[in-house]
């Protein structure tokens, strides 16, 4: 296996916008920054892709649509090296 | 983290993928790993430990605390078809319990293959309740809490 490499800065998509509703002739409205879902209950869960450290494998970016068909639990904690 | 990683082996069970997710650089997220994770739990947490610097996807899911530059405990129950089925989210101060997270994932996986509904505790093997019009005003006949 080759050695990995990765640089100090790798970009990631961070949270991504759904893809804006086409717009029908005559609906001709001002161009609005793309809007962010946010997650709630029922909803569809807001994408995203992240760098990411995964045993065994190394760095990797993560994108949560890749893992469509699947049931996926997103556990937000507030840092490594905390107490609980 | 080392929680949910000893009980991992019940939610690769279930088929759940499980994604952790901080402001950490994704090299904090490697040494936490070796140098703690891998000797409270045999193995260290075997599922993508994932970058949130500057907490920007923490504020779309609604818990990236601005003052303190971290995202607070959240966690999101996503189906098959990317919806949110449930989120829990707690002040940093409390750890969270896996055992109830994965009884959630059971009833929600059970609600999603027999269109049934569980009711308030439910374990499996337990009655669920089959809603429709003949159970209105007569829940009290299949059910006790």
């Amino acid at each position: 296996m080759s050695k990995e490499v990765d640089g100090c800065v790798k970009p990631a998509g961070g949270p991504i916008a759904p893809p804006a509703p086409p717009q029908g002739p005559g609906m001709m409205m001002p161009q609005e920054a793309p809007r962010m879902n946010i997650a709630r209950t029922g909803r569809p869960a807001p994408d995203f892709e992240a760098n990411a450290y995964v045993a065994g494998q190394g760095f990797k970016n993560i994108k949560l649509s890749t893992y469509k068909g699947k049931w996926v639990v997103v556990c937000f904690y507030p840092g490594d090296f905390t107490f609980v | 983290m080392a929680a949910v990683a000893a009980s991992y082996d019940q939610f690769k069970k279930l088929g759940v993928e499980f994604l952790a997710i901080s402001v950490d650089s994704r090299f904090v997220h490697k040494i936490w790993q070796e140098e703690e994770l891998s000797k409270m739990v045999d193995g260290g947490v075997p599922f993508p430990m994932l970058s949130d610097g500057g907490g920007r996807i923490g504020t779309v899911y609604g818990v990236y605390d601005e003052a303190a530059g971290v995202n607070i405990r959240g966690r999101f129950i996503i189906d098959p078809d990317g919806v949110i089925r449930a989120m829990e989210v707690l002040t940093a101060e409390v750890g969270r319990n896996p055992e109830e997270l994965i009884r959630q994932l059971k009833a929600f996986q059970h609600v999603a293959a027999t269109g049934e509904v569980t009711p308030s505790g439910w374990q499996p093997g337990q009655k669920t309740l089959k809603p429709g019009p003949d159970l209105v005003g007569k829940v009290w006949k299949e059910w006790k809490p």
